[in-house]
């Protein structure tokens, strides 16, 4: 479903060039939560957002489904990555001024989905935000947040999900949530590709790997 | 869910900043309409200005011309129609005509349709012995002014003397201490003191006034007068007043001779026709002064609104790059989920768009406000605001505004659109 090969990725930073990916190969198969775990700053969310299609690698090819996200041009590969990727982050991302609902509603701008409002609606429940669909990211409590973040990427039914640290900002209850959606998700046919220095993730994680300062150290 | 969901929660979301773009487009558009409508309110009050100096030039040159009306007869400004034998050298020493005419004379003169003259007075004038009071007196018989039937008719300018009664010179009443309503005899017939006349220090001082017809039975001249006095004999404009007139009153009566009697008033009347020309030329100084204020204000407006609209455009600009700047992990995310450029330009700028409809609609009423308060600070009553609104003002305002945010916003857009997501989700 993912697969990266060989790829490279740097940056220009105050003290010369800094290398984020390198040589990096790895693939994520449907039915699969990969977890590749690191500490702060080693390329985990480069690694992410390279495979999102939202950041060009230096060298190497990045397969999305078959398809090279960067082989396209920008809208298109917009269009890809409504249809194929759902993405999770640390900071929720929410929309400060729509509601639950239409946070979760938000993608279906990108890529019409039908019988959306119903889709919606079967999100909602499913993650036990009946009774916060009508509130503000402000008026949620993070696990929430986080969930409906977890919903909202969700939405478009996409192939893949790129979650960077899901569970960061979460307590050990609500982390366990997330996995637990993230492992139905896999269950279903769907796959993961999670960086996080959280330890518990390796526990829901059919494969970890380890990344150190841009390369795969240590295969799990 | 809709686009425009996200746009107008965005707005509310963010009022702050978007009142403050808004604010902007209000003073733009409300600095252009504002001067475009303080123009008009200057036309309107430029238009007051002048038809009421017009009307009080009028008002003032109808009182001065009847001020004049008057000075002209104190002043003798006026012709004498005397009989054609009657000796000027014998008129000036004698003080009084010595030849008689048919009192007729007056009437044809009259029906003549004459216009350079509009009254005529005719007298008896004789200077006698009053033996009642031992003393020489000019005596004077007229019977008022004959109107010239061809003409406007006007007030008279001297009141006729009562048949019975008498008028008095300053020397006579002063010298015999009559007053009025005394009886005084005159050649036998008694006559009541009508009016005491104040010092004029002249030959008038020591004249009495009585009815023509009994002049004319005191002195045995029934029928005959001996001079016409023509009043106000003027023609503005006219070169050569005098010959015109002589003229035209020797045609009528060809045993006449015209004098003229008094050349000070004729200068009068020459003055007030300069004041008249200097009434209007201060009306045109007032119009050639109200033109220059308006260029002024032109040229105060073609600097000053340029500049404010262009401050305001940067100034929504700005406003732009802060929302774009707010924006940032939201434009990410949203990129990320797989929005497209041109939704992300949509959304910036259809809230440009807004901005200025919206600003541009509230611009015009500002303008328009401003207008009416400059309207009633200048005292122009009766400025309906309506009147003030010009159809193809507001609509170019709503067409200019809206374009103008949509250019302000345009590089806040863009930058929103060339964004990297990734850029801003790593750095959260």
């Amino acid at each position: 479903m993912l697969e990266f090969k060989n790829i490279s990725k740097s940056f220009d930073g105050p003290e010369g060039k800094v290398i984020a990916l390198k040589d990096v190969s790895l693939s994520v198969s449907p039915g699969e939560l990969l977890a590749v775990r690191g500490p702060s700053g080693c390329g985990k969310t480069t690694l992410l957002l390279t495979a999102g299609g939202l950041l060009r690698p230096d060298g190497g090819q990045v397969s999305l489904n078959g398809q090279d996200p960067y082989g396209l041009n920008p809208d298109e590969r917009s269009k890809l990555r409504a249809r194929m990727i759902g993405f999770v982050f640390q900071q929720f991302h929410l929309i400060p001024y729509l509601t639950v609902r239409q946070n979760i509603l938000a993608p279906s701008l990108a890529l019409p989905v039908k019988e959306v409002d119903e889709r919606a609606e079967e999100l909602i429940s499913h993650f036990g935000l009946d009774s916060r669909a009508g509130h503000v990211p402000a008026q949620l409590s993070t696990g929430e947040r986080q969930r409906t973040a977890l919903a909202r990427a969700l939405l478009n039914r996409p192939k893949v999900i790129l979650a960077d640290e899901p569970t960061g900002n979460l307590d050990e209850a609500n982390a366990d949530i997330i996995f637990s959606y993230f492992s139905q998700y896999v269950a279903d046919g769907g796959c993961v590709l999670l960086v996080t220095h959280d330890v518990r993730a390796a526990a829901h994680a059919t494969r970890t790997l380890q990344m150190v300062e841009g390369q795969i150290v240590q295969y799990g | 869910m809709k686009i425009w969901q996200i746009l107008v929660k965005e707005i509310l979301h963010r009022w702050r900043q978007f009142a403050l773009g808004l604010f902007a487009v209000i003073v733009a558009v409300g600095s252009l309409t504002g001067a475009l409508t303080s123009l008009k309110v200057h036309d309107l009050h430029t238009q007051k200005i002048l038809t009421e100096k017009e009307e009080e030039t009028n008002k003032k040159m109808a009182i001065l011309e009847d001020e004049m009306r008057k000075a002209t007869l104190k002043l003798s400004f006026n012709l004498l129609i005397l009989p054609k034998q009657q000796s000027i050298r014998d008129l000036h020493l004698k003080g009084y005509p010595s030849e008689y005419m048919p009192e007729e004379y007056v009437t044809r003169l009259a029906n003549s349709g004459i216009i350079s003259v509009r009254h005529f007075l005719p007298s008896l004038q004789q200077r006698i012995k009053w033996p009642e009071k031992r003393r020489t007196i000019t005596l004077v018989g007229t019977r008022g002014e004959v109107p010239n039937l061809h003409k406007n008719p006007r007030q008279p300018l001297v009141q006729p003397v009562p048949p019975g009664t008498i008028v008095l010179g300053y020397g006579l009443h002063q010298s015999l201490g009559l007053k009025v309503g005394d009886k005084v005899k005159l050649l036998g017939r008694e006559f009541a003191v009508h009016e005491c006349y104040e010092e004029r220090g002249s030959v008038d001082d020591f004249t009495a006034w009585i009815h023509l017809r009994e002049a004319q039975e005191l002195l045995s001249k029934e029928g005959l007068i001996n001079a016409i006095l023509a009043l106000e004999c003027l023609c503005p404009g006219v070169e050569d007043l005098l010959g015109n007139i002589r003229k035209e009153i020797e045609q009528i009566l060809p045993g006449t001779q015209v004098i003229e009697k008094g050349t000070k008033a004729l200068a009068r009347a020459e003055a007030r026709i300069r004041v008249g020309q200097e009434a209007k030329a201060a009306v045109e100084r007032e119009r050639q002064h109200r033109a220059e204020m308006r260029s002024e204000r032109e040229f105060f407006a073609a600097v000053l609104v340029p500049l404010v609209m262009v401050a305001c455009a940067v100034w929504v600009g700005l406003v732009g790059f802060n929302n774009v700047r707010d924006r940032k992990a939201e434009i990410g995310i949203q990129r990320a989920m797989g929005f497209r450029a041109r939704q992300i330009m949509f959304l910036f700028l259809s809230k440009s768009l807004i901005m200025g409809l919206l600003g541009g609609a509230l611009g015009i009423f500002a303008g328009l406000g401003f207008g009416r308060w400059l309207a009633l600070e200048g005292d122009i009553e009766g400025i309906a605001a309506g009147e003030l609104f010009n159809p193809g003002l507001f609509l170019l305002a709503l067409i200019t505004a809206p374009v103008l945010t949509v250019i302000s916003g345009w590089l806040p857009a863009m930058v929103a659109t060339r964004q990297d997501p990734a850029e801003v989700l790593r750095e959260e």
